[in-house]
């Protein structure tokens, strides 16, 4: 699918990619403008935004709250969907949409697909839907070529990755430990180990999540993965600087 | 129920990728139990030891009067150990975890009484224990939490969205992910991924086994209804699985309508109109959310029926026509607890209560020689504080008021 190539391309000249997240509607659309367009200006290979939902199963503290505010302050699906067009029509980097299965089923599994074509959207990470869960909406993914990026954990058996493998397209989110969003990692000896594994079980890029904070730990994982997330940490960041802040954040990280 | 753990097309187990082996370690422990007849009895054995099982079945006598139609009978879970159904699942549970190799178990509570389970099971098994309840349920349900510290839980207060049941799954969820090698989520109720519906309401089944001997042995017969409370299904499922292959009986859900299901302030997910399919703590079913799909607000004078989402199980025959569903406003379920009391000299807990509002309403409607059943989920004597409040009890007040002064001396 066009994620993998958009992000091979990006490969040929770079060690490691860098991935942000943020919330959509936190603490405001306007605040995620700026904070994209800091992002982008300072060399983020790509962005997964996401559309908030009532019960983030998956998040921590930090992305949790977000997801409440954002929510309080009215944010709708359909904002989101406006949101991502705009931002895929002016920056020439890929854009992802992270969300909740129900987000996408509630709004119409097809619908949902067309509309994240038509908005340029790359790719979907949605961690409460295993591949088993969702055939169709995996068939809807290569139809409408928006990429359904899953997720391995450092719980996952060999068989199990090769399992996944077979469905995911984009890349491999690689969850660094157990655990929510948000938390420290240890990227000790048994993550490269781990990391192996996860190397071994695909062919399409790696990307490491969670616990990712500064350039001393995306220094770790270069050379091991393609890809460093970092997900709450910009949260924290402009919940306490602000958005001009996350201009030099992201530069420095590599 | 198919491979995967779809009730007609309810249910599933939508999981975060790091459960996934967790999940697999869990169906095969519980297949395992299912299929060996030593572990049922290893499971009855500690429910009538440890538990008061069987449970009664009550002839109410005073309130068949009242009503003068059909014979109503009381299964009387709130003569469980620890005053609940809870305590079933519980307990087949806390085996499974021995089973497991497991050395803690964390659990969700609403009304406090699944929490009280499990605090006494972890007390009993040896096992650490932490229990997640909402900030608002930990208000409403003071005594409980009390004496799961007591019995040497932790529990943690949620701050989060409504910070009612369905908040409490969610962080339990997120401790069980962080620490999914040493713990066992004990789920309290037929929701969730699978294979906790079908797990959950095995346990439960036990109380629908009993209640279809005892109703033949005191009635002659089958009863012509059966009501139970639904919040998440557990103890309508239980009750239910001893008359679902008698299509002569037929089952009535009774859910929380709050303010009245115009209102909007309810817990109605299977009767009324609010709620919709949806996807949510890992399971399929209906869910009262919004256009968007972001869950909504509930409410209920029963924190355990005031819950989003319900079994799928229940959705299933819902949508199948086995089970037929209503609701019970706060008030009807004041002034049927006031009767209860009055009449029979039985406190059923807010929760229970909804059937009984039901029950009520049906039985002067059915003939003499018919009897139906009430489940009595749990005894009500937990609800003090919510019950004296909503009785605007004068003597009780006067009491707090005093015992607020002494403490407020010291």
């Amino acid at each position: 699918m066009v994620l993998e190539k958009q992000l091979r391309e990006r490969l040929a000249t770079k060690k490691i990619l860098l991935m942000t997240h943020i919330v959509l509607g936190y603490p405001s659309f306007d605040v995620n403008r700026e904070v994209i367009a800091q992002m982008v200006a300072n060399g983020v290979d790509c962005i997964e935004m996401q559309i908030p939902f009532s019960e983030p199963m998956a998040d921590g503290p930090v992305i949790l709250k977000a997801n409440q505010d954002s929510l309080a302050a009215g944010t709708t699906v359909a904002d989101c969907m406006a949101f991502g067009a705009e931002m895929s029509k002016q920056y020439d980097i890929p854009f992802l949409f992270m969300t909740y299965y129900n987000i996408a089923f509630k709004y119409g599994e097809e619908k949902f697909f067309q509309n994240c074509r038509t908005a340029g959207i790359k790719g979907l990470i949605i961690p409460d839907l295993p591949p088993e869960m969702g055939v169709e909406f995996f068939r809807l993914a290569r139809e409408y070529q928006v990429a359904p990026v899953l997720i391995f954990a450092p719980t996952s058996t060999d068989a199990r990755m090769a399992e996944l493998n077979s469905s995911a397209a984009g890349f491999i989110y690689c969850v660094a430990r157990r655990g929510v969003t948000g938390k420290q990692s240890d990227f000790g000896e048994g993550f490269t180990t781990y990391l192996a594994r996860c190397r071994a079980a695909t062919k399409l890029p790696l990307a490491v999540g969670f616990g990712i904070r500064n350039s001393e730990d995306v220094a770790a994982i270069t050379g091991k993965a393609d890809i460093a997330v970092i997900g709450s940490e910009t949260i924290r960041l402009v919940d306490r600087e602000g958005p001009q802040a996350v201009g030099p954040f992201i530069a420095g990280l590599r | 129920m198919t491979q995967d753990g779809f009730f007609g097309r309810w249910g599933g187990a939508y999981i975060p990728e790091i459960l996934h082996e967790t999940f697999e370690q869990l169906k095969a422990s519980f297949r395992q139990a299912k299929a060996d007849p030593l572990f049922w009895q290893e499971y009855q054995n500690l429910m009538s030891t440890y538990s008061c099982r069987p449970t009664p079945l009550t002839y109410a006598e005073n309130l068949t009067r009242h009503f003068g139609g059909a014979k109503i009978y009381i299964k009387r879970e709130d003569l469980n150990h620890t005053g609940a159904h809870k305590a079933n699942n519980v307990m087949g549970q806390g085996l499974l975890v021995k089973r497991m190799g497991k050395k803690r178990v964390i659990a969700e509570t609403g009304a406090g009484q699944h929490g009280m389970a499990t605090a006494t099971m972890a007390a009993k098994f040896g096992l650490a224990c932490t229990i997640y309840m909402g900030e608002v349920d930990v208000q409403r349900q003071r005594p409980n939490v009390f004496w799961m510290e007591k019995m040497g839980a932790t529990v943690v207060p949620v701050k989060d969205g409504s910070r009612t049941l369905k908040d409490a799954i969610n962080e339990a969820f997120r401790d069980w992910v962080t620490n999914v090698d040493s713990t066992h989520y004990v789920l309290g109720t037929a929701c969730g991924p699978a294979p906790f519906p079908e797990m959950v309401s095995w346990f439960q089944s036990i109380i629908g086994l009993e209640a279809k001997e005892q109703i033949v042995t005191q009635h002659g017969k089958p009863p012509a209804r059966v009501y139970a409370c639904v919040g998440g299904g557990s103890n309508a499922m239980g009750v239910f699985q001893g008359f679902l292959d008698n299509k002569d009986v037929e089952l009535i859900g009774v859910e929380a309508g709050g303010k009245g299901l115009a209102s909007g302030l309810h817990a109605a997910r299977l009767c009324g109109k609010d709620a919709s399919p949806g996807v949510a703590q890992g399971y399929k079913t209906m869910f009262l959310q919004n256009n968007d799909g972001q869950m909504r607000e509930t409410h209920s004078v029963a924190a355990g029926l005031d819950y989003v989402g319900v079994s799928p199980i229940l959705s299933h025959l819902a949508e199948n026509g086995r089970v037929r569903f209503e609701s019970a406003t706060d008030d009807e379920v004041i002034a049927a607890l006031d009767l209860t009391m009055r009449m029979e000299g039985i406190i059923p807990a807010l929760e229970s209560t909804h059937a009984f509002v039901q029950a009520f309403k049906e039985a002067p409607k059915l003939g003499r020689d018919e009897a139906i059943i009430i489940n009595q989920s749990g005894r009500g004597d937990k609800d003090i504080f919510t019950i004296a409040h909503a009785f605007d009890d004068p003597s009780w007040k006067e009491f707090i008021i005093a015992r607020g002064r002494e403490y407020d001396k010291k």
